[in-house]
């Protein structure tokens, strides 16, 4: 299971990665990827819409179940990955890369910093 | 995918499922494989264009023998088991008394008054039971051998090519729903030519202490090992009902599309089935719009009015159409009707269709 040093995690197996401009590029984990099997469709949020920390942002389906994703912070929706609605199952194949779900701007420094780290995120995987 | 609690059966092919990377998951009490390292599609697939083998030893066999095994039978079964040949096998459903089911199934004749009844593993317990008050004053015994048998199912176009090398007999006048006794490297099997999945395939019977070796021999020629996801995919594209499904202990056969089972004679519980109005409808739905349909969700109609409920649906593999059965409020199950399937509060269009939803 790949779980990358380098991002943040929440327990609900979102990921996210903080760029250079200040926004960040959120997904779900490869562990989450395998979980759900082969993907078949995603709904991303509206860009532009304006998210809470916790809300349900995006459905990802697959061919066993559907499952929901909440945005990890707070903030803006400033880009979905269009690319998707063609190759959902390029979250299985590359999910902390091409497989990128939306970015948003934070609205709240310290909702980032309370993130898991890949160590806190994996431990609480082993939990469930 | 549920929470794997409590004690589950395992059945012998346990260990090759964790070593083969399978996906376990709990099923009928059992732990069984979802799927393989290659995913759900990929074997579905692999079915269609080849061949592909599954372990359904969880579900259950029963014996039923004795000088009134056939009358019996006849009286305890919707269809005729009494009018198979020896060696032959009969897709069959066990009746309530309220004019529901207590499983579909399969029965074949071994011998004159000797049937074996395959059930589905959530009502192996059930049927058994069943059929032992049932029988009750009869000359004739009811067994449970599910201890007994292993069963692996080898499906897929090229199945006969493959196990026909593989015999020390020639498959090629093995009819759909025959038995012939064989040995599978110096190993005593019996092969039915059945199957779920809508391909041609075969069902192979076992000693559970050889079920191992069944396998190993299987796969090194070259079959690709599948699990529960897709042969739910797979017998869902084929038009087959599952139990618990499309089938349960309050429908009645007459309102679907396997009416033909039920035979016009004297049978447990046939006053309370026979000639019903059928309220609702089993019937078959496809997507026109992106959404899938699964166990549950409402059907409605264009006018918004809740006219049904969702049995099964699943994004076809192969054809990758959205796809599943519905009960219907008979008035809107015609072929064609223009309904919705409510998916996440969402009305998305769809249409009834008359399945299977593939043809091999």
């Amino acid at each position: 299971m790949n779980t990358p040093e380098e991002l943040r995690y929440a327990k609900s197996h979102e990921w996210t990665r903080i760029e250079g401009d200040g926004s960040v590029t959120i997904g779900i984990t490869d562990y989450a990827q395998d979980q759900l099997g082969d993907v078949v469709f995603v709904e991303l949020p509206a860009v532009g819409s304006n998210v809470e920390q916790g809300e349900q942002v995006a459905v990802i389906e697959s061919v066993k179940t559907a499952s929901d994703i909440y945005a990890p912070v707070a903030g803006e929706i400033t880009a979905i990955n269009n690319d998707l609605d063609a190759k959902p199952e390029t979250i299985n194949e590359s999910p902390y890369e091409a497989g990128w779900l939306f970015k948003l701007v934070p609205v709240n420094a310290a909702e980032l910093d309370a993130l898991l780290d890949a160590a806190s995120y994996l431990g609480s995987v082993a939990e469930e | 995918m549920r929470d794997i609690v409590g004690p589950m059966q395992r059945t012998p092919l346990h260990d090759k499922h964790v070593e083969l990377g399978g996906r376990m998951v709990e099923f009928a009490g059992f732990e069984m494989p979802l799927h393989y390292q290659g995913g759900i599609n990929h074997e579905h697939l692999a079915v269609r264009g080849g061949a592909g083998l599954f372990d359904v030893s969880h579900m259950g066999e029963i014996r039923v023998v004795g000088p009134e095994a056939t009358s019996f039978m006849q009286y305890a079964t919707l269809n005729d088991p009494g009018r198979l040949k020896v060696g032959r096998g009969q897709y069959n459903m066990l009746p309530n008394d309220r004019g529901g089911l207590v499983d579909d199934l399969y029965v074949y004749r071994e011998a004159d008054d000797d049937y074996l009844v395959v059930a589905n593993a959530a009502n192996t317990v059930a049927v058994f039971d069943h059929l032992k008050r049932l029988v009750d004053g009869r000359e004739a015994h009811v067994l449970n051998e599910s201890d007994r048998w292993s069963l692996l199912a080898l499906q897929g176009p090229n199945s006969a090519l493959i196990l026909g090398r593989l015999l020390s007999d020639d498959l090629t006048d093995l009819k759909r729903n025959a038995t012939l006794s064989a040995q599978l490297s110096g190993v005593p099997i019996k092969v039915s030519r059945t199957g779920y999945t809508g391909e041609d395939g075969f069902e192979i019977f076992c000693r559970p202490i050889d079920a191992a070796a069944v396998w190993d021999v299987l796969a090194a020629a070259g079959v690709t090992p599948c699990g529960l996801g897709s042969r739910d995919t797979l017998r869902l594209e084929a038009g087959f009902p599952l139990f618990g499904h499309e089938l349960d202990e309050s429908t009645n056969p007459l309102c679907t599309d396997f009416a033909w089972v039920v035979k016009d004679k004297p049978f447990h519980g046939r006053e309370a089935m026979w000639q019903p109005s059928c309220r609702r409808r089993l019937a078959g739905v496809r997507m026109t719009e992106r959404g899938i349909p699964r166990l549950g969700y409402k059907v409605v109609s264009e006018a918004g009015d809740t006219i049904g409920e969702v049995s099964s649906g699943t994004l076809s593999p192969l054809t990758r159409e959205c796809i599943g059965f519905a009960w219907v409020d008979a008035e809107h199950a015609a072929e064609g009707a223009a309904v919705c399937v409510e998916i996440r509060g969402r009305p998305v269009p769809a249409e009834i269709v008359k399945p299977p939803f593939y043809k091999s």
